[in-house]
């Protein structure tokens, strides 16, 4: 108990010093005939972590309800689904990736949101549809983060003569970068890279896609390096795989390579370019009583305001989703370290990046994947 | 005898003996009561209900009740678009479907048919209350103003053609008067609404089919709806025709593009077996069944691999875990029991930290191949590939499942006396004469117990092979868990299954035809 007002203070602190022009948290309008508890659906590890501090704690100690934790966003779709089926979903609000937003949202099976109604403006005014923008791909989603799958690679590799990556098509290159890769077991980005390194203009490579001669493309420039690649399906892999030294490049999620570099300072660097963004954030399940889906609305519009939203850039590298929020971030809550170089979206970061496309992979995404799966298996 | 034995209180003996026996095998039944009743809703049920699964299709029935019906008279193997007609019914059956936010739901079951289908769904449900559907209201409000009032709905549907003779604008009725209840509540009064007009040019396709018996039918003047069909039929060659398809086509592409049209009309029955074929890399198309595109294939080359590593796995648990068994067996009890704690370990700890050990004994840069190139059997850059493949998922496995074969196998010969041994002996049989004809016979029933349990729990694992088996070492359930939880294709993957626990009966049932499944024992 005294940990959590400490923290609640804390952030207190930072919200009176941090920004005058935010909203005051104190400003929330009491929820009415709300439920007094929460069960909340997140990812686990550092990222749940990230999002106790800085929104769970302080709504606790702004409004008293109970948070239940529940780390099953890995499974939250198919989870969701039966939950509906058998009638009885237990989750109030599901942190999900986008494309699983998408997926929920067409099965009918996550709320949809008014942004505007339902979310908190900027400090400044500016409705939350505009302060979101694009990002608001699904009528039932709520971006939270923009992060990106990118590549980490081993900074003390001899065989590699001092040479540095300094463009994505690196991983192809097994002259100048011998060594094991890593790549993510779906098609998903991969299929992107391989044909951009393949002469492949940005723009036309979902084109491409649709074609079977431009899969087999991709899939011949994969196969340039397929013997060389272990193939992940849990983002935890490759940072393992770096700091063991077991390959010398390989993909993952930008958070989890910021843990590697900079929390356990393995000789592990950044390579940017061309990275993915990708989004993750709220949906709110369907079928929910009254009293809890007033509670989970209540819930989402204080922890996606601008200021909960740089607060969790505090605890993890990932960016905050609104545009009035960036400007907030500051340094990292225990290292001390300045956090924006270490965004995703920092300019510095991103002079070459291609946002997932959404609707394309929802259309496609089971038959390539087919199409991935078979070229893997063979 | 001349008379029935009795009891002593004069009931005949069979019934006095028949009622005890009733009340045993009650008493028995309420006995085994709650594990009947687990066994069947934690068994019975979910396997049901995944056959099940693995055909039902109502979902498009359901969504679609006009088109799927009026897309039957279209035919699907010629290279003509659907007539105005089947647009007329899909524009008023989507109109209730983006009502009730289920078109989107469609589109994702139609897109693991026909890729794409699933964003033409999700756009039309945004404009298709935009459709123009005044065509034919106009025009039959023209022909007599009394089509446009409501009363002119309540009289036909008491008449005793609806609705046979209607049969296209009783569904659009029908999916009319779920709009209206779902945008106004369960308390609208659709006795003063007049349908939209969709229902109306439903309508226009109803009448235009009616026999002249129908016609006399409706415009005799007992009918309390002669005055509204009554001159009707020569006015029709006048009323427009819809104009649906095009504004379907403006909407989005996929509506004129054939394949999609024949997945609808492929995929309207209740029931289909597409799930089936799909899981044997097969596809029904309009000339019949074939194979799909080469680069497809995955299931039939996953199922053969997924029982030739199952049998692998099996026999190097037979191999290794037939002598430690034997010497388990063997040894006193003290130190047995002993031994017996060590292959009980792996099972008190989590099969993740278990897999989890195994990366790092045989990553590349792990404990096994440093200690080989530290002893110099193999060079530093020959470092061998023991994970990430088959040869990682045999190794893993074959130690997750060993105790699995040990444990039946030291049972069995725990009880299988010394004597014979030494009796086969005593006659001149050398080691391994009294081995292969004494104690090895023995011991069939445990290699038989042993072998079942591992291989059907082999069949059936996925985190294993997913975090150890890279890309040749996976098996069936990895895609089967792909689809479960994140293509959300749960009739495919209950087709995978089905056909999965249809081969492991199919091969119980050889095994019992060659080694007998009384020859099986646990202990």
């Amino acid at each position: 108990m005294s940990k959590t007002s400490t923290l609640a203070t804390a952030v207190a602190l930072a919200l009176t010093l941090g920004a005058g022009a935010s909203v005051n948290a104190m400003d929330m309008p009491e929820c009415e005939n709300c439920a007094d508890e929460l069960t909340i659906v997140s990812w686990g590890g550092a990222y749940s972590k990230s999002q106790l501090r800085a929104y769970h704690e302080p709504y606790t100690e702004l409004t008293g309800t109970a948070i239940v934790n529940d780390d099953s966003s890995a499974e939250a779709v198919a989870k969701l689904r039966a939950m509906n089926e058998a009638g009885n979903v237990t989750w109030d609000v599901v942190d999900v990736v986008a494309a699983d937003a998408i997926r929920l949202c067409d099965e009918g099976l996550a709320e949809e949101i008014d942004a505007d109604a339902d979310l908190a403006a900027a400090p400044d005014g500016t409705p939350a549809s505009e302060d979101f923008g694009d990002l608001l791909v699904s009528d039932c989603f709520i971006p939270q983060i923009v992060y990106s799958t990118t590549f980490g690679y081993r900074t003390d590799i001899e065989d590699w003569n001092g040479a540095t990556p300094e463009d994505v098509c690196a991983i192809f290159d097994t002259e100048t970068f011998p060594g094991q890769r890593s790549l993510e077991k779906r098609p998903i980005a991969n299929m992107e890279w391989a044909l951009m390194c393949d002469g492949v203009a940005i723009e036309d490579v979902y084109d491409a896609l649709e074609t079977d001669e431009g899969v087999a493309q991709a899939l011949a420039k994969l196969d340039t390096i397929k013997d060389q690649t272990i193939w992940w399906s849990a983002g935890a892999e490759t940072p393992q795989l770096l700091a063991d030294g077991e390959v010398a490049i390989g993909s993952t999620y930008n958070g989890r390579l910021f843990s590697a570099i900079e929390e356990q300072n393995q000789p592990i660097a950044m390579l940017w370019d061309a990275q993915m963004f990708d989004l993750d954030g709220w949906i709110v399940p369907a079928g929910l009583s009254e009293e809890r889906k007033a509670r989970a609305m209540h819930y989402l519009k204080f922890a996606t305001d601008t200021q909960r939203l740089a607060d969790q850039a505090k605890y993890i590298s990932y960016g905050p989703a609104r545009a009035s929020s960036a400007p907030l971030v500051g340094k990292h809550a225990d290292l001390g370290i300045e956090m924006a170089p270490h965004m995703p979206t920092d300019p510095a970061n991103a002079q070459n990046t291609f946002l997932y496309n959404y609707e394309w992979w929802a259309d496609n995404r089971d038959d390539l994947d087919a199409k991935f799966q078979a070229w893997l298996a063979n | 005898m001349t008379s029935a034995l009795t009891t002593h209180d004069g009931q005949p003996l069979h019934k006095s003996l028949a009622r005890a026996l009733r009340r045993e095998k009650l008493r028995s039944l309420l006995l085994i009561a709650p594990l009947l009743a687990f066994v069947l809703v934690t068994f019975v049920f979910p396997i049901a209900d995944m056959l099940f699964r693995s055909v039902e299709n109502s979902i498009v029935p359901d969504t679609l009740p006009g088109t799927t019906r009026t897309i039957q008279s279209w035919d699907a193997t010629g290279d003509e678009l659907p007539s105005e007609e089947v647009y007329t019914s899909l524009a008023d059956d989507l109109l209730l479907a983006q009502e009730l936010k289920i078109h989107t739901r469609l589109g994702s079951r139609l897109n693991y048919d026909q890729p794409g289908i699933a964003s033409t769904f999700r756009k039309s449900g945004r404009q298709v209350r935009k459709l123009d559907a005044s065509a034919h209201l106009d025009s039959f409000s023209e022909f007599n103003k009394e089509w446009g009032t409501p009363s002119a709905w309540a009289d036909i549907k008491t008449h005793a053609l609806w609705p046979t003779a209607f049969p296209a604008s009783s569904i659009a009725f029908n999916n009319w008067t779920r709009y209206i209840i779902s945008d106004e509540g369960d308390d609208a009064d659709l006795s003063s609404m007049t349908p939209y007009g969709t229902v109306y040019s439903a309508l226009f396709y109803d009448v235009q089919k009616f026999n002249d018996d129908q016609w006399s039918q409706l415009t005799a003047s007992s009918s309390a709806v002669s005055h509204l069909f009554t001159g009707l039929k020569d006015q029709l060659p006048n009323f427009p025709s819809a104009n649906y398809k095009e504004q379907f086509l403006d909407i989005d592409d996929g509506w004129g593009e054939i394949d999609n049209w024949r997945t609808i009309h492929r995929l309207s029955p209740r029931m289909v077996d597409s799930y089936y074929w799909a899981s044997i890399d097969r596809e029904r198309t309009v000339e019949g069944v074939e194979h799909k595109p080469a680069n497809e294939r995955i299931y039939v080359k996953l199922f053969i691999r997924t029982f030739v590593m199952s049998m692998v796995i099996t026999v190097s648990c037979i191999l290794l875990g037939y002598p430690i068994a034997y010497l388990l067996a063997t040894l006193p009890t003290r130190t047995s029991n002993l031994l017996l704690i060590l292959v009980l370990l792996p099972f008190w700890t989590s099969l993740l930290v278990r897999t989890s050990a195994w990366k790092v004994l045989l990553q590349q840069q792990g404990v096994i191949n440093d200690i080989l190139v530290w002893a110099r059997i193999i060079g530093d850059d020959g470092r061998l590939a023991l994970i990430n493949n088959i040869t990682g998922t045999i190794i893993t496995m074959t130690h997750i499942l060993l105790p699995f074969m040990i444990l039946p196998l030291f049972s069995v010969m725990k009880t299988i006396s010394p004597s014979y041994v030494r009796a086969a002996k005593s006659m001149g049989a050398t080691d391994w004469t009294a081995f292969r004809r004494v104690y090895f016979p023995n011991t069939i029933p445990g290699i038989g117990a042993g072998s079942i349990l591992v291989f059907i729990l082999s069949i059936g694992y996925y985190i294993t092979p997913e975090l150890v088996g890279g890309t040749s070492g996976v098996f069936i359930s990895n895609r089967i868990a792909y689809h479960i939880s994140s293509s959300l294709n749960w009739g495919l993957a209950a087709a995978l299954g089905s056909i999965l626990l249809a081969s492991v009966l199919i091969l119980y049932w050889a095994y019992d035809k060659v080694v007998g499944i009384d020859n099986v024992k646990l202990g």
